[in-house]
């Protein structure tokens, strides 16, 4: 089952390779990971997404913990939570195809931001099944490029 | 105007408290090996920095204070990683520090440059490259405090040149403030009350001790909750010390090598208390075989332990000492004499043995008489390989911190320098370094540097030309094929030792033994003692790969049958 942690870490250089490393060295697959400064420019956020059964995660989450640059830990999987993803895409578009692809744009409340002579780039931003499905609709059309964050989440409600 | 950051380094060092660092000097730590010129810190000149971190792991253990170890950047850092990597695993407190290329530099990889900090990441509880003067004093300060506090380990500050040579105009903060850092020391409540209630009411229960009985000082507690309730006690290799082996309670070791009654006992026991353990696999063998008829509690300062090898009933996160306190407030006096009668007929029915003692020069015998004649007193470092495996077996450890070896990581090479470690830290201890002519071949030339230091260690080298453990595993797993396990370019240890300047020794008979151990141990000086031993000498017990522990081969299995 899919995990969704939140992990609050000082904003230092090598932070992110101690955290990538700690996965990559125990055999624990990393699905996604999203990474930025909090409104405390000394912290930082991560939102890491990882694979695995309830011992797996116990066992990520108690090792994530004992970094000492890990400053909070939550596996928010269980709560009610906000997350987005942010996805851009070049996509062939001819000029007999683009009426059809912006329709689609329009559908998922996307938009084009860039216009060259065959393509066009859309961004997208959603959770992750609204993603899937635009990328989806998108691809009869032959995507050149794509590129996806991973995701970020955030409990909703008041802050604990 | 301040002072270089290796001044201000230097300073935060006293401030520590720190007495002894081991190193070898560089380049990159031409400013840091200057500014010790100003201090009385002593330097303890290594020939191999590997050496120098084994011997601030020596020191560590046997003073309970973080051990200190420096080396240049590049190839003297790297040097340092096995030693890191077995301080990391057996939970060692130390600080070590490692020069690195000019910040300028760093990056290009320059002359004797290495990432040591993305090579350690793993082997260290934290790390730090230091880029400004100014942050050395609050770093060195914090990392005495990460490597000492909690579950201990090594931590490494790597410091450029021109963060040595540049000027720190700030001092050590007065505390030290980690917010991602807070080990928890008092365990909870109910599960403590939990945990006491088991322990009331089992019928057959077994406690099984580890090293984080000793870095937490429970030794006391320990003995006292053993004798309330009458419960056994078995230790891993890293737990020896913590209970008296001469104690009617002990079990002694448990595991792949342990005794056939400890193996039993945690087979057959209904409960099974574990302390600053961690599951190894050859303390467990086969999991799913491991303690199959006992709920378990297990007491570990670090949560990451806890569930990761076996499930547990009753999880208490916590300090040793701290929690034993509060579950000895809740018991009561307890007997459990059919429990106890039943684990004293295994010990008789099957103690540890191996045959007859007077024909052939034995190691088991070499390592009884050696308890025997320094009463259990001794520091005893042990390399890795079967001496190890005699040594915890049959010396009959009396008091913690005076068993060290490498545990987790198993790194021959360890048992000498550990001993120098040992010794620098005890002037007053007598210090034995037990070693096979494999192990202590990886550092034999750490002989230069105990003269050097007038260092009266004691070398008990069992010499069986070859590497034993390795041959027995070839023994029992490779149908006899023996590959790369002879030796036949071994130097004569004796003659060897004398060039050093050290008393050296060679038993090769059962009766010279009482005698050379006598004159060996009543010697001043560095003093090596070579025992020429069977290359076909096997440790048993020994519980095969993927085995239970109740299904050990034992010696009377295997070499006994003849004399039955």
């Amino acid at each position: 089952m899919k995990h969704t942690l939140a992990v609050l870490v000082e904003n230092r250089p090598g932070v992110l390779a101690r955290i990538a490393g700690l996965f990559s060295r125990r055999g624990y697959n990393i699905e996604s990971l999203a990474v930025g400064q909090t409104e405390n420019p000394d912290i930082a956020r991560m939102t890491i997404v990882v694979d695995g059964d309830d011992r797996v995660i116990e066992q990520v989450s108690k090792q994530l913990h004992k970094l000492i640059d890990v400053i909070k830990l939550s596996d928010i999987t269980e709560e009610e939570y906000v997350d987005r993803e942010l996805l851009l895409v070049k996509v062939n578009a001819d000029p007999s195809v683009r009426g059809e692809i912006m329709q689609i744009v329009d559908i998922f409340r996307a938009r084009i931001v860039d216009i060259g002579r065959n393509t066009l780039i859309i961004e997208a931003t959603g959770d992750e099944g609204k993603i899937n499905a635009i990328e989806a609709s998108l691809r009869p059309f032959g995507i050149k490029e794509l590129v996806r964050t991973g995701k970020i989440a955030m409990v909703r409600g008041p802050k604990q | 105007m301040g002072i270089t950051g290796a001044q201000a380094l230097v300073r935060t060092l006293e401030e520590e408290q720190v007495e002894i660092i081991f190193g070898i000097p560089g380049g990159a730590v031409l400013p840091i090996y200057d500014a010790l010129n100003e201090t009385n810190i002593r330097h303890v000149l290594v020939r191999f920095e590997q050496a120098a971190v084994h011997a601030a792991s020596g020191y560590a253990r046997t003073t309970g204070k973080p051990g200190v170890c420096l080396a240049t950047s590049g190839p003297g850092a790297t040097n340092l990683v096995t030693g890191i990597a077995g301080a990391y695993m057996d939970s060692i407190p130390l600080v070590v520090l490692t020069g690195q290329v000019p910040t300028s530099m760093i990056g290009t990889d320059a002359f004797q440059e290495v990432d040591i900090t993305g090579i350690t990441f793993p082997i260290t509880k934290h790390n730090y490259l230091v880029k400004d003067p100014n942050d050395l004093p609050r770093v060195v300060k914090e990392a005495f405090h990460i490597a000492r506090t909690g579950r201990p380990g090594p931590v490494l500050i790597d410091i450029p040149k021109d963060v040595a040579a540049g000027i720190c105009s700030r001092g050590a903060p007065e505390r030290v403030e980690l917010r991602g850092y807070k080990p928890t020391y008092k365990g909870h409540p109910n599960q403590i009350r939990n945990a006491a209630r088991l322990m009331q009411e089992a019928e057959r229960p077994v406690i099984f001790v580890g090293g984080g009985v000793i870095s937490s000082g429970a030794t006391e507690e320990l003995r006292k909750l053993a004798e309330t309730l009458s419960i056994p006690v078995a230790t891993t290799l890293m737990g020896i010390g913590s209970f008296p082996e001469n104690h009617p309670l002990s079990l002694g070791m448990l595991g792949l090598h342990g005794t056939a009654y400890a193996n039993y006992a945690v087979t057959e026991a209904d409960l099974l208390i574990a302390l600053g353990v961690r599951f190894d696999d050859r303390v467990t063998g086969l999991v799913e075989k491991f303690a199959p008829r006992a709920k378990i509690i297990h007491l570990d300062i670090d949560p990451a332990e806890i569930g990761k090898n076996v499930e547990v009933n009753v999880p208490i996160v916590g300090d040793v000492k701290l929690v034993l306190q509060s579950i000895l407030a809740l018991v009561e006096e307890k007997k459990n004499e059919e429990w106890l009668a039943k684990i004293n007929e295994w010990r008789e029915r099957y103690p540890l043995e191996y045959g007859n003692k007077k024909e052939t020069l034995r190691p088991q015998y070499v390592i009884e008489e050696l308890g025997r004649l320094t009463d259990h007193q001794a520091i005893v470092t042990a390399d890795v390989g079967q001496h190890q495996m005699w040594a915890a077996q049959f010396y009959k450890f009396a008091r913690p911190g005076s068993f060290l070896t490498s545990g987790g990581l198993g790194a021959m090479g360890y048992g000498f320098p550990a001993a120098i470690g040992a010794q620098l830290g005890n002037p007053e201890a007598l210090v034995i370094a037990v070693t096979g002519d494999g192990s202590f071949q990886m550092n034999m030339a750490e002989m230069a540097t105990a003269m050097e230091n007038n260092l009266p260690i004691k070398i008990l080298l069992f010499n069986n030309s070859g590497l034993g453990m390795v041959r027995q595993l070839q023994h029992f797993y490779c149908e006899r094929r023996y590959t790369a396990v002879e030796f036949t370019g071994n130097p004569d240890f004796v003659r060897l030792a004398e060039c050093y300047g050290a008393a050296a020794y060679r038993i090769q008979s059962p009766e010279e033994v009482v005698p050379v151990l006598k004159e060996a141990l009543n010697n001043d000086r560095l003093t090596l003692v070579e025992c020429v031993i069977d290359r076909d000498e096997w440790v048993y017990p020994m519980v095969p790969s993927a085995k239970g522990l109740d299904e050990m081969i034992q010696y009377r299995d295997v070499e006994g049958k003849q004399n039955e």
